[in-house]
């Protein structure tokens, strides 16, 4: 049977204000995480329901999770201090699917760049990365991700360090030169639709990972929905169980 | 532990203990078996069914709120047929008694639903009378007396399960609703479905629901659950279903006390999917505490001040 776990954070660091580099100890999640999954974090008491929280990396008996303070669960979860117990059902969903792809391309944008992370390590650092934040403050992992990438390209959408302006513009000037087998993408909205679009538009299999607000986490309450085209039917499916991750011709965005 | 009768008798049909699963929180029991065996349950309620399937509400579905939450899915479902045919026979094979929900927009609806779902290995049919709208002036059947009566009446007649009507907490008096049902033939009672409720967020001034309204759900709804069960085992001489914000098994005990037969466990599960385990304990330990042989000594056992 599957159960929660209370996990020890380890290592708790604030990279840039506001978000939180957590590390948690726990065998079984780290055995069992894929990239592109995520953890349901009972965030503490004062909010009732789990958060989901993307992994980032994981392995030697530890599991490393990043998150934005947004609102009063992710404020509960920052306070929680090093050495403290965190209640984790996990992990789940549906992460990146990773096969013999050809020049794999990683695009993310904001707080969606976390959960490409295990993915561009489990690439086995051969990937093109293209990493894109609103301005300079907000870069993040940038040393770390080009420590396991191909090239790395980072933008800001203010021009304030990197490629000036939105981070799919610059892989779409890149991709037309530079064939890729598949794009890998997590971000906000706007930025996975122009993914869709591009990747769609150049014939690329592109695979999204989506957010949602959920309930259960495991597939049962139907609350995290997204919109999909599956077999020729407009459908919802489950972001925290079909997903979080989806082909791109399969959602709706 | 051992020397406890868990077991409860409703309807006729043995529950071997009084802990079901509400509807709509338990899909159809294939996730939460990973956490804890369907078997460990007395019943399961399956996801509300409709005559033909429905793809449910737009997204967000869920807010949450203090102690609670609201939803609106929509009855997102395969519809009867579907459920009747791939869904059911796999429920069948499992050791416990499977309660399905259904939901109609007619009557006739209702009582075609209830004919397809007599002919299924189903334990018991419960009718949700507090979701739809229907061609009565658009009025909810949950709500009004009369229409709940000749509701229950119709589908009865055709029921070869016994039929438990779910009673909407939205109306002035849960046990007019009640006794109509009753007069109208239902064979049990299943309080409180959710609590019509509202979130805005203040700095976009939107409701966080896409459907602007939901059902609320949770803790926060348990003592509305707990005098409306109350009021209802005063009036009705049918079992009772109870249901709202059960936590924990003091809780279930609670609504034990108030006047449930049987007890379900639903958005709890959300944030522990096995809570059906650590209930079991604690209501063990409960009547250990206070030498109770049989969990049915605790139905209706409140002593009003």
């Amino acid at each position: 049977m599957k159960k929660t776990e209370q996990c020890k954070l380890i290592k708790k660091t604030e990279i840039i204000p506001g978000i939180f580099d957590f590390v948690i100890e726990s065998d079984e999640i780290s055995k069992a995480a894929q990239c592109g999954q995520f953890l349901h974090i009972k965030c503490g008491d004062k909010t009732f329901l789990r958060r989901p929280i993307s992994i980032c990396d994981a392995g030697d008996g530890t599991v490393r999770f990043i998150f934005e303070v947004k609102g009063e669960g992710t404020e509960e979860l920052s306070d929680i201090p090093e050495g403290g117990y965190i209640n984790i059902l996990g992990p789940l969903g549906h992460g990146f699917e990773i096969k013999d792809y050809k020049n794999p391309l990683i695009i993310g944008g904001g707080i969606g760049v976390f959960p490409l992370y295990k993915l561009a390590k489990d690439l086995g650092g051969e990937a093109n990365v293209f990493l894109g934040f609103r301005d300079k403050s907000r870069v993040v992992m940038e040393d770390e991700f080009k420590a396991v990438s191909g090239m790395c390209v980072i933008g800001t959408d203010d021009g304030s360090y990197g490629y000036n302006g939105y981070i799919a513009s610059a892989m779409e000037n890149y991709i037309k030169d530079n064939p890729c087998g598949v794009i890998f993408s997590c971000g906000p909205a706007p930025m996975l639709k122009a993914v869709k679009s591009i990747a769609e538009g150049s014939g690329i299999e592109c695979q999204l990972s989506l957010e949602q607000r959920m309930g259960c986490g495991i597939g049962a309450c139907l609350v995290c929905s997204c919109e999909t085209i599956f077999e020729g039917m407009n459908r919802y499916m489950r972001v925290c169980k079909n997903g979080p991750v989806f082909d791109s011709r399969v959602v709706k965005l | 532990m051992s020397d406890i009768n868990m077991s409860v008798n409703f309807c006729g049909i043995e529950f071997k203990n009084p802990i079901v699963t509400a509807s709509g929180t338990f899909g159809f029991g294939s996730e939460y078996n990973e956490y804890a065996a369907l078997s460990e349950y007395g019943g399961i309620g399956t996801k509300g069914i409709t005559r033909r399937e429905r793809a449910g509400n737009a997204p967000p579905r869920i807010a949450e709120t203090p102690s609670g939450i609201l939803n609106s899915v929509g009855l997102q479902n395969p519809g009867v047929e579907a459920f009747a045919a791939d869904i059911m026979p796999r429920l069948a094979e499992i050791d416990t008694n499977v309660i399905v929900n259904m939901s109609g927009n007619t009557i006739e609806e209702y009582c075609e639903m209830a004919e397809i779902l007599s002919d299924t290995d189903a334990a018991a049919i419960e009718m949700n009378i507090s979701c739809p709208n229907v061609r009565h002036g658009g009025l909810a059947f949950g709500t009004n007396p009369d229409v709940v009566y000749e509701l229950t009446r119709e589908v009865k007649a055709v029921s070869k399960k016994p039929l438990v009507v779910k009673l909407s907490p939205n109306v002035t008096s849960v046990t007019d609703i009640a006794l109509a049902a009753q007069r109208g033939g239902a064979d049990a009672l299943s309080l409180i479905n959710t609590l019509l409720g509202m979130k805005i967020d203040i700095n976009t001034r939107r409701p966080v629901l896409a459907n602007n309204m939901g059902g609320l759900s949770g803790p926060a709804v348990k003592p509305v659950a707990v005098r409306m069960i109350y009021q209802t085992a005063q009036a009705a001489d049918i079992p009772i279903i109870g249901m709202g914000g059960v936590m924990s098994g003091a809780d279930v005990i609670e609504l034990m006390l108030a006047g449930a037969s049987l007890v379900a466990l639903g958005t709890g599960m959300f944030i522990e999917p096995d809570l059906i385990l650590r209930v079991k304990r604690e209501m063990a330990e409960y009547c250990a505490k206070f030498g109770i042989t049989d969990i049915t000594e605790l139905t209706g056992a409140v002593k009003i001040n």
